[in-house]
């Protein structure tokens, strides 16, 4: 059905606001990378890559595997992030929908004891 | 008595969980407000159920919506988001037990579709709503989250894929 989130694509676009992430990004798109590779590459301190690669990571478009003592980067795996999303976005369709299930709900209950006292008047 | 306090003091919405239980099982739970014979109304009532099943923050509009819940009774809603080309999703109810447990098909998606069983519990004036999608193998419903993906979520990513694209191409020229 319907399956949009606009949380991950705030989190994507916000990510995609810099240039350096976008960089990062495209460079990862010719080979995976280590932080300190970025870092060197895109002249920066190890901490801001960290960040950087942070928040390509948080939304989704980034992920990075330590092994032994480097930390490495890749485009984001989708698979799995996608299913994560379906079900995110399953779940907001059926929240959506429980909400005005509630609403209806308590009309009719509403409605029942209106009913209930016309009968007895 | 802190507890109901507690509760009485943050009068919000009750969560809505969904969790793939199994390779073949999606289940989805909430809590409503109401007796099971109300909330069972409100899935069983054509004019009731069009007004909550097709929510208007999603961008749907419902454009017919048949209910005849019955054993063998057959159901069909035909919808459309935010404009597009109508959907019609149908099926048949199987098991009808009255304020207790609804089960159905979902036929649009033909063999792969999905039995969708809904189980109304009441405890305190409040209903425990457990909707129980099965599908017929771990395929099905790994194409169900994958066509579901690729009709919104990967359309994200495909106009990600086209900036990213554009922009290494302008990055290229400079």
């Amino acid at each position: 059905m319907v399956q949009y989130s606009r949380a991950r694509l705030d989190a994507s676009f916000a990510a995609l606001s810099d240039a350096t992430r976008r960089g990062v990004l495209q460079q990862l798109g010719r080979a995976d990378a280590s932080i300190t590779d970025l870092a060197v590459k895109f002249h920066m301190t190890l901490t801001g890559m960290k960040k950087h690669v942070g928040v390509l990571e948080q939304a989704g478009l980034v992920t990075t595997e330590k092994i032994g003592r480097v930390r490495t980067c890749k485009l984001g795996t989708r698979r799995l992030e996608e299913e994560t999303a379906w079900l995110e976005n399953y779940r907001q369709l059926w929240e959506s929908r429980f909400n005005e299930l509630d609403t209806v709900v308590e009309e009719l209950q509403r409605k029942e004891k209106v009913d209930g006292r016309k009968k007895r008047e | 008595m802190d507890a109901k306090r507690e509760s009485e003091r943050t009068p919000m919405k009750n969560p809505t969980t969904v969790e793939r239980k199994s390779e073949r099982e999606l289940v989805v739970t909430r809590t409503v407000k109401g007796p099971a014979r109300v909330v069972f109304e409100a899935f069983t009532k054509p004019e009731v159920f069009q007004r909550w099943w097709v929510p208007k923050s999603f961008g749907l509009s419902l454009l017919s919506c048949e209910l005849d819940v019955r054993v063998g009774g057959t159901y069909r809603l035909v919808f459309s988001h935010n404009g597009s080309e109508p959907m019609a999703f149908f099926g048949r109810y199987i098991e009808v037990t009255p304020h207790s447990r609804l089960v159905w098909t979902n036929d649009e998606g033909g063999e792969e579709g999905a039995v969708t069983t809904a189980t109304f519990e009441e405890k305190a004036g409040k209903t425990l709503l457990v909707l129980h999608d099965l599908y017929p193998t771990k395929e099905a419903l790994d194409a169900a989250i994958a066509s579901g993906s690729t009709s919104g979520f990967s359309e994200t990513f495909d106009q990600l894929d086209e900036l990213l694209l554009t922009l290494g191409a302008s990055a290229g020229r400079s």
